[in-house]
């Protein structure tokens, strides 16, 4: 990305074409949930549920972490743990040389977006390939997701044509059936000669030692089946403590996140291929990752962060979402769910602006399958930016400003006479307009180009009397 | 230090304990309907049929061959080593290869096999879904390279759901490396959202309850 965040984000507003794409997918992604959950009358048990055990699961993750390693483990699973993104990289790098490996095929996976696996691996001469057709695509593009669930939400059949055309070399094909068709018949050849299935992970499934993996166009089974090593990359909070629990999260994220009752395949993999069973990978390892995690622990405040099972119901809901697209947040999550997590990976000072980049109308808090409290979570991180500004010596002005608003605030004589000072020399009902010069240079240029003052008429004590004398 | 190590140690610290048996979970809530074996078919059709698949009520192992038949013409098929599939006298229908014990032999007929024909553990009646053991009798690939997949299936293992699934297998990986559920065929919509079926799994499912 270039640019600063307005400057990419009004390139974003005025695109008529993108504007459209991102209004009309997540209306349809909104509309197949709300169809979905109307059929679902124990919906809100559910989420309550699905709350608490995440919030149980959170709390005792190492009890669970160790819970799952060894039962993966006495299922023949190699359990591989990474600090971060290198730690990642290096192992599947280490791996491929011992297995003479090179290609490798994908599904999708956040995690694998969030520690930018495709660049490091490419960088030792492996070549990862994308599997989801969305991935696909963005993969050719040289993009990042535009949004968790549908990541080339933002790119036209003409875009997909044009991008097919330059990168495979095959004749233009404006028709979605047959595009999906090409991505199919290239991506077969992949699968079956590939070395390595790298994965994603929906949920750990600590009684078990088993990986649960959702999806609909067949890839993840595909990943998991065909190459003779399977890898699948976990964060460490996709923790649920039992099977059993799946009757639970399986009806909230489909529905939520495509308005499914349930997506055309769920995986639950139990290590590798048992001595009785035909096919299946030989090998299983399952990579889990902390990358920052831990330190969201440590905050007992913002922990439920780690709740978020990736729906995306809370971009398709989020009215600042869907209208600056997925691009314009500076990490791979996006919407309410990155604009809290973001934050608290990278550190407040990384990108200040992200928690304001919301209206805290609540609708991600409501549809959360998960009960994550967003919009509470957004204020707390406000209040963290303000303190390190306050820190660094920086926005004196605004406190400033503030502090004596509180202080009119508290004494009601003295408002009073300020309202009315306003009412008496700003008469106008469309004052601001009148009066540029009064404020459009100062601190609240930026504020101001972008909102209009109410109009400064009577105050509501001096209506008050008023109404009062009239009806005496 | 390991990584493992580190790890753990920095969760231990960020909870200030965690490590220990914690306080049972909530109680799983698990929600068996009580639906007799025969009103199951009908929604479990339904909701096949919802999802653009095929469902069919075979009155006989013979009838189930038939349909077989009347759908594959020549094959090529590739048929589980399901003994259901024995019985029907599917797995020796010409056009159908069978009784795959090497997994790379399997792959190669199910990379060009036009139809893979499975019977399947359970069938979730209110979803629509099919539930995939890999065992010696199912392979996975059989449902998953060939464009169209057959599924045959006893009447009584269509259960009303995922919470009876999970309330009879509490702990799937006990008995299996994979348990798979399909609903319905293969589909994306990552395109403009536009539904296409068939991407990478079949684009056609018929499922035969006998």
């Amino acid at each position: 990305m270039t640019g600063s965040p307005q400057e990419t984000i009004h390139e974003t507003l005025v695109n008529i074409r993108l504007q459209t794409a991102i209004y009309t997918s997540t209306a349809r992604l909104a509309d197949h949930r709300r169809t979905a959950l109307a059929t679902l009358p124990e919906y809100e048990e559910l989420r309550t549920q699905a709350n608490l055990i995440k919030r149980h699961t959170i709390e005792n993750l190492g009890f669970y972490l160790e819970q799952f390693e060894s039962n993966a483990k006495a299922h023949g699973v190699q359990v591989v743990w990474a600090r971060d993104a290198d730690e990642v990289a290096d192992f599947v790098w280490d791996l491929s040389k011992r297995k003479n490996a090179r290609l490798i095929v994908k599904s999708k996976s956040m995690t694998s977006e969030e520690i930018d696996l495709n660049e490091r691996l490419a960088h030792h001469d492996l070549e990862p390939v994308e599997t989801d057709l969305g991935e696909y695509i963005i993969q050719l593009a040289g993009e990042r997701p535009y949004h968790i669930v549908a990541p080339a939400l933002h790119k036209t059949r003409y875009d997909v044509a044009d991008l097919f055309t330059e990168k495979l070399g095959v004749p233009r094909e404006v028709e979605i059936e047959k595009q999906t068709r090409i991505a199919r018949s290239v991506l077969r050849e992949k699968f079956l000669a590939a070395d390595i299935g790298i994965s994603g992970a929906n949920f750990l499934i600590a009684d078990s030692g088993a990986v649960t993996i959702v999806e609909n166009e067949g890839n993840i089974r595909l990943t998991t089946t065909a190459p003779k090593i399977h890898v699948a990359i976990a964060g460490i909070e996709k923790m649920i403590p039992r099977a059993q629990d799946l009757a639970v999260f399986l009806k909230l994220l489909g529905r939520s996140g495509t308005g499914q009752a349930l997506t055309v395949y769920t995986s639950f993999l139990t290590g590798p291929r048992r001595a009785e069973e035909i096919d299946g990978p030989d090998e299983l390892y399952i990579v889990l990752l902390d990358n920052g995690r831990t330190r969201l622990l440590a905050d007992r405040e913002k922990r439920e962060s780690l709740y978020c099972i990736r729906c995306g119901a809370c971009l398709n809901h989020c009215p600042v979402y869907r209208k600056i697209g997925g691009h314009n947040y500076p990490w791979v999550y996006s919407g309410p769910i990155g604009a809290i997590i973001t934050p608290q990976y990278m550190g407040v000072a990384q990108e200040p602006w992200l928690p304001f980049a919301s209206s805290l109308c609540g609708a991600c808090g409501e549809v959360c399958p998960v009960k994550i409290d967003i919009p509470r979570l957004l204020l707390e991180l406000r209040t963290e930016v303000h303190a390190d500004e306050a820190k660094h010596g920086q926005g004196r002005l605004e406190r400033l400003g503030f502090r004596v608003w509180a202080w009119v605030m508290r004494h009601p004589r003295i408002y009073e006479m300020a309202a009315l000072v306003a009412s008496a020399v700003l008469p106008d009902e469309r004052w601001f307009s009148k009066a540029p010069g009064l404020l459009n240079h100062g601190p609240l240029k930026a504020w101001l180009s972008q909102r209009d003052l109410p109009p400064v008429g009577k105050s509501f004590r001096q209506l008050w009397r008023e109404r009062r004398k009239a009806a005496e | 230090m390991t990584a493992r190590d580190d790890i753990l140690k920095r969760a231990r610290e960020a909870l200030g304990g965690g490590f220990e048996q914690p306080a049972a979970p909530p109680k799983a809530r698990i929600v068996v309907p009580e639906i007799p074996r025969e009103a199951r078919i009908e929604p479990f059709f339904r909701a096949i049929t919802n999802l653009a698949g095929k469902a069919y009520l075979a009155k006989s192992f013979a009838d189930a061959r038939e349909y077989v038949v009347a759908l594959i013409g020549d094959g090529p098929a590739v048929a589980s080593n399901s003994p259901l599939l024995a019985e029907c006298g599917i797995a020796d229908l010409p056009g159908v290869r069978a009784g795959f014990k090497d997994p790379e032999a399997l792959r190669q007929a199910c990379a060009s096999a036009a139809f893979g024909i499975t019977s399947a553990e359970y069938a979730l009646a209110d979803t629509g879904t099919l539930v995939m053991l890999a065992s010696v009798e199912e392979a996975r690939m059989i449902s998953l390279l060939p464009p169209v997949h057959i599924a045959i299936i006893p009447r009584v293992r269509i259960l009303t759901g995922l919470d009876e699934l999970l309330w009879m297998v509490p702990q799937p990986g006990l008995s299996t490396s994979s348990m798979v559920f399909i609903t319905g065929p293969s589909r994306t919509a990552d395109i403009e959202q536009i539904l296409v079926r068939g991407v990478h799994g079949p684009g056609e499912i018929h499922v035969l309850v006998i």
